[in-house]
């Protein structure tokens, strides 16, 4: 993928990868499309089954945005796999809270908690 | 106290020209000094409101626009969009929130804006929604509004 495309920072740190959104802003449709397809490469290409996404610098996200996430927790799952979010800031964590999501997803305060968890 | 603003925008089916339209309203209130959570409100609930327009609504069709009404205030930002399709019935929208619904990736959208919103109505033939946030005013949880 070329460089110019990439919208998430990858990491890693022992076995577990840590995908940290660059964008303030996960709206746009082309944005979103970028970022599903660089977060699904990370499980159907490479196969990495121990996934934190950040969100430290995300303020606004949509509802589209979700779908994706939505769509990439099932695949970490089938592929028995574990994923977390992390370091969502509270405009963020009500729209999780509204939609429930955040019964569905496994959402830590931080980073090193998430990390703490695997 | 600034004057009251008032504008209509016609877009074509393009997600980005929707975008130019949600930054200018989300200048306006800026300028108006709304909150920081009215405004991360204004455009959560453009967004949707906007991408169902054009992607649902319009299917993306380049032969269809959007059309915008935006009223702007001191107190409160009230928003019109239109789209050219065959319109919707919310009540057959599946509630998002139900445990045999959590893992279905779409249709959070109305969901939100509702909300985030202090008002969300659609027309009958349910291709026009009206939003309105009025500044600083919490929308009612939607347990509320049943009471």
């Amino acid at each position: 993928m070329a460089a110019g495309h990439r919208r998430v920072d990858i990491e890693e740190v022992s076995d577990v990868t840590i995908a940290k959104f660059i964008d303030k802003k996960i709206l746009d449709e082309g944005n979103i499309q970028i970022i599903g397809t660089q977060l699904f490469g990370l499980v159907d290409e490479d196969g990495r089954k121990k996934i934190i996404l950040d969100f430290s610098n995300v303020e606004y996200l949509s509802s589209a945005a979700l779908g994706k996430l939505i769509t990439l927790d099932k695949k970490v799952k089938k592929a028995k796999g574990k994923l977390k979010l992390c370091s969502i800031r509270p405009d963020i964590y009500e729209v999780f809270a509204i939609t429930r999501l955040n019964q569905l997803f496994d959402i830590a305060e931080t980073q090193e908690a998430a990390l703490e968890g695997f | 106290m600034s004057s009251d603003e008032h504008f209509e925008v016609t877009i074509p089916s393009d997600t980005s020209e929707g975008q130019a339209v949600q930054a200018r309203i989300v200048e306006a209130l800026e300028v108006r000094e709304y909150p920081e959570k009215d405004v991360f409100s204004v455009r959560l609930a453009l967004e949707e409101a906007l991408v169902n327009a054009i992607k649902h609504g319009n299917r993306m069709s380049p032969d269809k626009s959007v059309e915008i009404q935006c009223w702007i205030s001191d107190e409160r930002v009230r928003v019109e969009i239109q789209d050219e399709g065959e319109g919707f019935d919310r009540s057959h929208v599946p509630d998002p929130t139900l445990l045999e619904n959590l893992e279905r990736p779409c249709g959070r959208g109305i969901m939100l804006m509702g909300a985030f919103m202090n008002l969300i109505e659609y027309n009958e033939q349910g291709n026009k929604v009206t939003l309105e946030k009025i500044k600083g005013v919490a929308p009612k949880p939607p347990d509320a509004e049943a009471e």
